[in-house]
């Protein structure tokens, strides 16, 4: 099977503009501008299957026709602040194959009568910033972007955007609320995006890697798409693995595959030939999965991974394996929320700050029962309390590792813990 | 009128408009739901997450829009799995919701407790302790023991200020945002920020100098712990040693109903004094809101220069006497004077006092001269704002004009209410010769030079975008200045103004006529009740026995200083010792408006209530008693016992008083946001109005009386001349008046007496920014300090009022370097 996504690793030299150009690169986009109604746009993604691989899989076409049509200007804003621990896929995208991506930014823009869109990436992609510059100033020159596209009276700017290094602005009003100059903290949903967005306009937010499959979809057909996957979740996914992995990296995977697949076909095993204890398979902000023979076999997608007691999410998936102690993994990525926390709500912010402390002095005290009952809850306090997403995240990897790994938190685990390598 | 949508809450059925906030539906059926963050004055945001209720709404079938029954009958509901904030969801048909069940009381109970993770514990030093949300809640439903490490709480600063005015201590602050909110939506000076992050996250000052706001320390009142605290109180006294009384602020035109709160106090050997000014609300007037010249100017009642005894002069000395020594003495001048009386009173007294004041001068046959430099009050009198006034409800369909004043200097409120009027969506046109702070929220801005104010008011009619906002709208008003008048062009410009608002018919109904934006409190009033300013002062005074009551035209101007010197006989009467009573032939020490009862007349001529917050200066009078007893001596019956009793009085004898009395603007209605309860983290620790909220005055054209308008007077204008500078006065906030002057928190405020000056004349001048010159005007000289204003045009020189340099009307000024300085 060739790639949809990666497809640098078949094409040499696709981030060039002829060499993308030379395997049927724009001529979706051509083809949606000179002969599609954006209605058919959104129609033909809904049929897709597509949903949305910044996390929450919501389903793009979907998402697109919630825009409201009564109030102007739209706004199509691409999600490339890719901060979640573990996730890796959105830079190789950009890096590697930044056409497709922005030929897939420019197709939704159309579907959504957006005549302008923002790719935000967060501050460290400061590079990528300059290098998706280059590519659109390319697009423009060559009449792919600007006025009066292919003889239509549509026109497109795609403009970069960095972040200034804030996890929360990974979250879509917190993003933008940074676009607009402010501080990067969430806004309060309803109303969302679609209606207020953007400069309070209709505006669509999509990930970098929902946006890098339309231009194949457009040009392949909604059935093609589909037929990839599960009837659940169509198409391909790009798995992010880490951990204690033989061959850590990007995976282009279609939904479906196993776990196991993923980790012994494709990430040559676990380090040392040790058992897989625990999946994390949405990076820091997932639940722990236990892993046992019967859950390696399990597919991935979004369905079966929540029977698993978990989400897909981002498909960042961690591999974690007995030398590993939960409470050492919550320790990290408690200090990662309580260091993203912005401040605006006060369970997040006082909540990350306070399991920080707890389960320090789990650490410190040898897990003393009273602190990690406490610890369990004042997450479970947290929860359904906050603001956004980040403080809800905060607490998954905290209740699941306690409740599922318990005799990790005993005070007779004298495990020795290993850095992951 | 909106759509109005029923929901029960907590099992009772409320009926609101749609669109209302479930907070707000349930405050209006006495249900308190907590909130820190929300505030019915701003936006929600949801931030805080204190207000967490359990909200279920009726499932609709989507084929029908229909509600889906249960088995009952009943409408099915629906409840989201997680709690949800009742400041962020608006109400709807049929929505029921619980705000003290098991679920919704536990998440209430874990958001405080993590509220108080944070929080120190010094509840027994803390300045809101008493009056704090937090505290109250705490009490309420918090748990009694906490479960966080106290080792592990966050130490941070205590006293940070954020200007000279409000401190910020930083282990308290909650992040509510409320203070920036504030500042950012209500005030329009966007000064406070965030810093930093997470538990890091503090509040900030982002001006230089900080905070650099006159509304700052309404942030402490809406803060709902004591993590905002203002200079002048802080430590000062806990909110329940405090008594409270019912007052107006007497600091500029706007009214500001206010309260006192006063202490005994061992710092002021023992006498109750006042510890802090807090607003009371008025919707119509200043809702909830003060400046800061309000809320911190206050102490001038308690200056050592305050006069106790009555005092005559003896040999070319003032010796104290008796008050009926006084009185007497004072009496038989103005017997002896009968049309030689000259009665000069100021708009800082109550309308009972003037009202006295001009019944002698009436019945003296002398004159009663109003000491301002701002004319057209009689105007006002004629076609002023309708009964039912209120910029609160003003939007889209009402055109607000400003013409030649700078609101946030002069009226900061006014300021506040007019921009969000137009923020609301009325059109606002600002008329300025230079840059005001109001401009930002116009939708026409017109910048005339000094001297066109009169053509710059005619053009209003003209046609075009600007005529037409003007002439077209549903509703207007026009609110007049003196920024670079005196007495001449200000009357020109009141007149041009009524005359407009006439031909336009935008006089005697509700949002429409003119409104002055006046000097002094209750400038209105004098003119009400029949004070007219003098053209020519210190002819007017020569020769004359002249009664000064509540003003120092010695001390403001040399040239009036002379003039009071050549009157034949001058008895002075004020609050404190001034050039004015140090040259006078008798002195009668008066009481503080703080100190007894009385009305004043706004701006908008609205007559409100004050009443006495501290014990009277043994000694002293009011002035209408004063001038009641002295009238006594010189044969003339005024009463001089009841202020109620004067203002009965009162209106029988002038028209636009008629009806009114004390019970009448005393009387209160429900107003909206409910403020000042036992829940003080709904509006914050304003106070609820109990005492009245006044009464408009009616206006000729609100009776429908004939009335003829006067022509415009041609003013002779002066123009900048080659090489020649033109002095215009204008009016600054924190001046060198007695009530500033004496509040050690503003005197840093006012800074160097300075004048502003064009750049380019600068460059003629030879003077850079920060370089002190020598200005001379009418042959009175002053060392200044040179500040740059390039919105003004070049051959005008600004001169703020009652900062030393005596300036009453544009006039020729010359200007000489004084010394090199460095320059900032």
């Amino acid at each position: 099977m060739s790639y949809v996504l990666l497809r640098h690793r078949d094409i040499p030299d696709i981030n060039t503009l002829n060499v993308y150009k030379k395997n049927g690169g724009f001529e979706a986009f051509k083809k949606v501008v000179t002969k599609m109604k954006p209605g058919e746009v959104t129609d033909t993604v809904k049929a897709s299957g597509l949903r949305g691989r910044g996390g929450a899989g919501f389903p793009t076409g979907v998402k697109w026709s919630f825009i409201d049509n009564k109030i102007w200007p739209h706004y199509v804003v691409a999600n490339a602040d890719e901060s979640e621990p573990g996730t890796f896929k959105d830079r190789e995208i950009m890096e590697s194959n930044p056409f497709q991506f922005l030929e897939g930014v420019a197709i939704a823009s159309y579907a959504v009568g957006a005549n302008a869109a923002y790719v935000y990436l967060r501050g460290e992609f400061w590079q990528v910033a300059k290098f998706l510059d280059e590519k659109i100033a390319e697009m423009e020159e060559a009449g792919y972007l600007g006025e009066k596209l292919f003889g239509t009276d549509y026109s497109l700017h795609i403009y970069t955007h960095l972040g200034a290094g804030a996890y929360i602005c990974g979250e879509e009003t917190a993003m933008l609320e940074s676009i607009e100059g402010k501080r990067g903290m969430p806004r309060i949903r309803p109303p969302f995006p679609a209606v207020y967005g953007l400069y309070g306009k209709p505006t669509v937010v999509n990930n970098v890697e929902t946006l890098t499959n339309l231009p194949m979809i457009l040009a392949n057909g909604a059935d093609w798409y589909k037929n990839m996957g599960t009837p659940d979740s169509a198409g391909v996914k790009v798995f992010s693995l880490s951990g204690r992995i033989r061959k850590p990296g990007n995976y282009e995977l279609p939904f479906g595959t196993t776990f196991r697949q993923l980790i012994y076909e494709h990430g040559g095993g676990v380090l040392d030939g040790r058992p897989v204890k625990a999946i994390m398979p949405a990076g820091a902000s997932s639940s722990f999965i236990v892993a046992d023979e019967k859950v390696l076999d399990m597919q991935m997608d979004y369905a079966t991974v929540r029977t698993l007691g978990a989400d897909l999410g981002s498909a960042s998936v961690i591999v974690i394996d007995d030398t590993v102690s939960i409470d050492w993994i919550i320790n990290k990525t408690i200090h990662f929320f309580k260091h993203e926390s912005c401040g605006k709500c006060t369970p997040c912010r006082e909540g990350t700050y306070w399991m920080m402390h707890l389960i320090e002095d789990i650490r410190d005290d040898k897990h003393s029962t009273a602190n990690v009952d406490l610890l369990l809850n004042v997450a479970r306090q947290m929860q359904n309390k906050c603001l956004c997403p980040l403080g809800e995240f905060s607490t998954m990897a905290v209740v699941t590792g306690i409740e599922r790994f318990p005799q990790d938190f005993k005070e007779s685990n004298k495990q020795v813990l290993t850095e992951p390598a | 009128m909106t759509k109005q949508v029923t929901l029960t809450i907590d099992g009772k059925q409320v009926t609101v408009p749609d669109g209302m906030l479930v907070v707000d539906a349930a405050k209006e059926v006495g249900i308190d739901i907590p909130v820190f963050c929300y505030h019915p004055k701003m936006e929600p945001v949801g931030m805080c997450r204190q207000c967490l209720v359990e909200i279920g709404r009726p499932m609709m079938d989507r084929a029908t829009g229909k509600p889906i029954l249960d088995d009952k009958g009943a409408p099915k509901l629906q409840f989201l799995p997680k709690l949800e904030t009742a400041c962020t969801n608006p109400v709807s048909d049929g929505m029921v919701v619980y705000t003290q069940s098991e679920k919704a009381k536990a998440g209430q109970k874990a958001n405080l407790e993590f509220l108080l993770t944070s929080h120190p514990l010094d509840c027994p030093i803390c300045d809101k302790g008493g009056e704090c949300p937090l505290q109250n809640l705490t009490m309420a439903h918090g748990p009694g023991k906490s479960r966080f490490l106290y080792d592990e709480k966050m130490h941070l600063a205590k006293n940070v200020p954020l200007g000279d005015l409000i401190f910020l201590d930083q282990e308290r602050c909650i992040q509510c945002a409320r203070c920036i909110r504030f500042q950012d939506e209500v005030a329009g000076d966007a000064v406070l920020g965030f810093d930093e992050r997470g538990r890091s996250t503090q509040i900030v000052s982002l001006s230089d100098p900080g905070f650099d706001s006159v509304f700052s320390g309404n942030t402490t009142d809406i803060c709902p712990v004591g993590a905002l605290t203002t200079a002048d109180f802080r430590f000062g006294a806990r909110p329940w040693e405090l008594s409270s009384s019912a007052s107006i602020c007497s600091q500029c035109p706007v009214g500001c109903n206010i309260t006192f709160n006063t202490r005994r106090e061992a710092m002021s050997d023992g006498r109750i004094v006042i510890k802090r000014v807090m607003p009371r609300q008025n919707e119509e007037v200043n809702e909830i809101w003060i400046c800061d010249k309000g809320r911190f100017a206050y102490h001038y009642a308690e200056s050592e220069k305050r006069l106790s005894k009555p005092l005559v002069r003896k040999d070319g000395k003032l010796s104290r006497v008796s008050w009926d020594a006084a009185a007497r003495a004072a009496g038989e001048a103005i017997a002896k004077a009968k049309k030689d009386l000259v009665v000069l009173a100021s708009g800082r007294l109550s309308n009972e006092d003037l009202f006295n004041l001009k019944s002698l001068a009436d019945q003296m046959e002398g004159k009663a001269v109003l000491y301002t430099h701002m004319g057209g009050g009689d105007l006002v009198s004629l076609v002023g704002v309708g009964q039912g006034t209120n910029f609160g409800s003003m939007g889209e369909g009402s055109t607000i004009v400003v013409v030649a004043s700078d609101l946030y200097e002069e009226a900061p409120i006014w300021y506040l209410r007019v921009k969000q009027a137009a923020q609301r969506g009325a059109t606002l046109i600002v008329a300025n010769p230079r840059e005001t702070k109001l401009d930002r929220f116009a939708s026409f801005v017109i910048r005339y030079s000094y001297g066109d104010e009169v053509k710059t008011v005619h053009d209003l009619t003209k046609k075009g975008k600007i005529g037409d906002a003007f002439v077209k709208a549903e509703n207007a008003v026009i609110l007049f200045g003196s920024d670079g008048l005196g007495l001449d062009g200000s009357t020109a410009l009141a007149t041009a103004c009524a005359r407009v608002l006439s031909d336009t018919e935008h006089i005697g109904k509700p949002n429409n006529g003119l409104i002055g934006v006046w000097p002094r409190a209750n400038d209105q009033g004098a003119w009400e009740i029949g004070f007219r300013p003098e053209e020519n002062l210190a002819g007017a005074l020569k020769g004359k026995t002249v009664y000064v009551v509540g003003a120092d035209p010695a001390g403001d101007n040399p040239a009036l200083a002379k003039a009071l010197n050549g009157a034949e006989f001058v008895v002075a009467q004020d609050l404190l010792e001034t050039e004015t009573t140090k040259l006078a032939d008798i002195v009668l020490p008066v009481q503080a408006y703080t100190e007894r009862e009385g009305t004043f007349t706004s701006g908008e001529r609205r007559v409100q209530r004050f009443y006495p917050a501290v014990p009277a200066l043994d000694g002293t009078k009011p002035d209408f008693a004063v001038t009641s007893q002295v009238a006594k001596e010189a044969g003339v019956i005024l009463e001089g016992t009841s202020a109620s009793v004067v203002f009965d009085i009162m209106a029988e004898d002038v028209k636009s008083f008629a009806g009114l009395n004390y019970a009448r603007l005393a009387e209160v209605k429900p107003q909206w946001p409910i403020v000042g309860r036992g829940d003080l983290y709904y509006g914050g620790t304003t106070y609820e109005n109990k005492h009245g909220l006044g009464a408009w005055l009616s206006s000729a054209a609100g009776r429908s009386e004939k009335f003829t308008l006067p022509r415009v007077q041609k003013v002779e204008e002066l123009r900048p001349k080659e090489k020649k500078l033109l002095a215009v006065p204008v009016t600054k906030l924190y001046d060198r008046g007695v009530t500033v002057e004496s509040a050690k928190l503003l005197n840093q405020r006012i800074g160097e007496a300075f004048i502003a000056l064009h750049p380019s004349a600068a460059e003629q001048f030879g003077v850079e920014a920060g370089e002190r010159v020598k200005l001379s005007l009418d042959g009175v000289s002053e060392d200044v300090v040179v500040k740059i204003d390039e919105t003004i045009s070049t051959g005008v020189v600004l001169v703020p009022r009652s900062m030393g340099l005596p300036i009453s009307a544009p006039t020729e000024a010359s200007l000489k370097v004084a010394k090199k300085v460095a320059v900032r």
